[in-house]
């Protein structure tokens, strides 16, 4: 028996990890479209409440369609990743129940009431409620989803800081000590306004692609020509703001997941003046020779760049891969980091003391006898998860797919500025209507790259974080549910057929809508 | 029912946004079989709630402490 449970089957946990990226990369196709337009037909309705020109009512109403199309299509998708908690995660599952099911269940609550309820009056209520009630049921149906997304963001950033909560040997579940370290913590808001404000920057990029694609077929030129403008402006706006917002999140990770930035950067050893990588050469299939090799060959980078983004000072001490290994070094807390050694001791110290106390309370022992272990639990439930740590190969996140998918993100954003600036020059220089033929293109093919760019981000914030599904407290192989890998493999499968399927029925009513262009209603 | 009163009105906006819905109905229809398949086909026969499969009731606490102190 004791061979069943203590090691899992290594199968199981991979496709465990592969179907929740599968399951939560689909429903980030979704959920941006859906912030993103929410801020473009927001605004569109707002021309129209000042106006009261009917043209700015059916341009509203022609972007309200699209949203409705991406917001049916996406309704639900988030669900199968709860399903996915209680049956392939169960460990895990139960270990931060209270922590993670009371920003999960407000999502659900503020989803299911605030949006469909302000959703139903923007699509049915043109002619039943005052134009003033009206603009704000369709900004309340953005805000409502905005809110959801807070609380996942929530639940997630608590899975890279875990804060808030103590550990209860009992009941063998985190119960939160502080809703508001939880709800507010600083990684939760960096989080919440970076993903947001990238949402906003696809919903920017659809509007300018649909409408450069109208411009192209010169068809719907009035609705194309206002569309492109608020589009490119938003767009502007966000794409700078993810920069900023961005660079705090980096600040960020640097203080609570350095490892993670240590293999965004490739950084096998770290030190002060740390220079911020641009390129450099690094095999994409496996996993670099970090303990020997002193950098990454052919690297470019930005002088002194990178102790600046971690640590706000040029000459910041920014520790590498075999840095946070070694351990010795003062790090952002001001405290000497412990070494990888030091603290898988200070984790099976916390997994005994359990053991010990859980016994020794099944077995009617005194107060002050389970005191003693319990405090030893307290003092190192920190480094619970290095318990059960073997090498130092397993706490290094895979280094290439967090240096692609880092490097690609930063540079669409970069691109996604320049391309936005160039539509509003010909917008506010020239005649968009006229622009060149590739001007066009180029807005349809950003609405991939961007989409690119968007689930590279969340592959540096979930491969960066591994092993560990709480940073330090429980990696992944204790995590998952005991399963058999071939059950969970089958619904992977399942999962790829119906997204799949959702996605390519979603395309194929967009575009469809999208040829058919606004409905021009007599005024 | 008064014409007037806020339920009716709530009522005739529901009403008649339903009936006259065109892309619409071809939204709710893929809405309902989703939902049909999330929460009847995977849900029922191949998502179960793993530890309440496993555990007994009342001594969940004990199959977690099981799994993650024998685990390696």
């Amino acid at each position: 028996m004791q061979e069943i449970l203590s090691t899992i089957d290594t199968g199981t946990i991979e496709w465990s990890r592969a179907q929740f990226a599968l399951t939560a990369i689909y429903h980030w196709l979704f959920v941006p479209l859906t912030l993103g337009l929410a801020v473009i037909m927001g605004i569109m309705e707002t021309c129209y409440y000042r106006t009261k020109d009917v043209f700015w009512r059916d341009v509203a109403k022609f972007w309200q369609r699209l949203f409705g199309i991406n917001f049916a299509m996406g309704v639900a998708t988030g669900i199968i990743l709860e399903f996915e908690f209680g049956t392939n995660w169960s460990n895990y599952s139960w270990f931060v129940g209270d922590i993670f099911g009371a920003p999960l269940a407000i999502e659900g609550i503020v989803a299911f009431f605030m949006e469909s309820t302000f959703v139903a009056v923007m699509f049915f209520g043109w002619k039943k409620v005052s134009a003033g009630f009206h603009l704000a049921a369709t900004w309340l149906t953005g805000l409502g989803a905005t809110i959801s997304a807070w609380w996942i963001l929530v639940a997630n950033a608590w899975m890279q800081n875990p804060v808030g909560c103590e550990f209860n040997p009992d009941t063998m579940r985190n119960e939160m000590v502080s809703f508001a370290d939880v709800a507010l913590s600083p990684f939760a808001i960096d989080k919440f306004c970076h993903t947001v404000i990238s949402a906003w920057i696809i919903g920017a990029v659809f509007t300018v692609a649909v409408s450069g694609w109208y411009l192209m077929k010169r068809r719907e030129v009035p609705l194309a020509k206002v569309s492109l403008k608020i589009g490119a402006i938003v767009g502007i706006v966000a794409s700078i703001g993810a920069a900023l917002t961005g660079h705090h999140s980096a600040y960020s990770v640097a203080q609570v997941q350095p490892m993670k930035l240590a293999a965004m950067e490739a950084l096998y050893n770290g030190g002060t003046d740390q220079s911020l990588t641009g390129i450099a050469l690094i095999n994409p299939f496996e996993q670099p020779d970090y303990a020997n090799q002193e950098e990454p060959d052919l690297k470019i980078a930005a002088p002194y760049a990178l102790s600046f983004l971690a640590t706000n000072d040029l000459h910041g001490y920014v520790p590498g891969i075999n840095d946070i290994i070694k351990g010795g070094y003062i790090n952002a807390k001001g405290e000497v980091e412990l070494s990888l050694d030091e603290k898988i001791e200070r984790g099976k110290q916390a997994i005994t003391a359990l053991a010990s106390y859980r016994q020794a309370k099944k077995d009617g022992a005194d107060e002050t006898s389970l005191a003693s272990q319990l405090a030893i639990i307290k003092e190192n439930m920190p480094y619970f998860g290095y318990g059960y740590i073997k090498s130092a190969d397993q706490i290094v996140p895979f280094v290439p797919v967090n240096f692609y998918a880092f490097r690609v993100m930063v540079g669409m954003g970069c691109l996604l500025i320049l391309f936005f600036a160039v539509i509003l020059f010909f917008v506010y220089r020239k005649d968009i209507t006229r622009a060149p033929k590739w001007l066009y293109l180029s807005a349809i093919v950003m609405v991939p790259l961007s989409y690119i760019a968007s689930e590279s981000g969340w592959l540096v914030a979930e491969f960066g974080r591994q092993p560990w599904t709480i940073q330090d407290m429980l990696p992944t192989w204790v995590s998952v549910s005991n399963l058999q890998s071939s059950s969970v493999m089958i619904t992977f499968f399942i999962f790829l057929a119906l997204f799949t399927t959702l996605l390519v029925v979603e395309l194929s009513i967009l575009f469809k809508q999208i040829k058919k262009g606004p409905e021009y209603e007599q005024v | 029912m008064q014409h007037r009163s806020f339920i009716y009105k709530v009522y005739d906006l529901y009403r008649d946004g339903f009936r006259h819905m065109r892309l619409g109905k071809t939204l709710w229809l893929i809405v309902l079989v989703k939902l049909f398949v999330i929460f009847v086909v995977l849900k029922l026969f191949f998502f179960p709630n793993f530890i309440g499969q496993h555990a007994k009731e009342g001594e969940e606490d004990a199959f977690v402490a099981t799994q993650l102190l024998e685990r390696e």
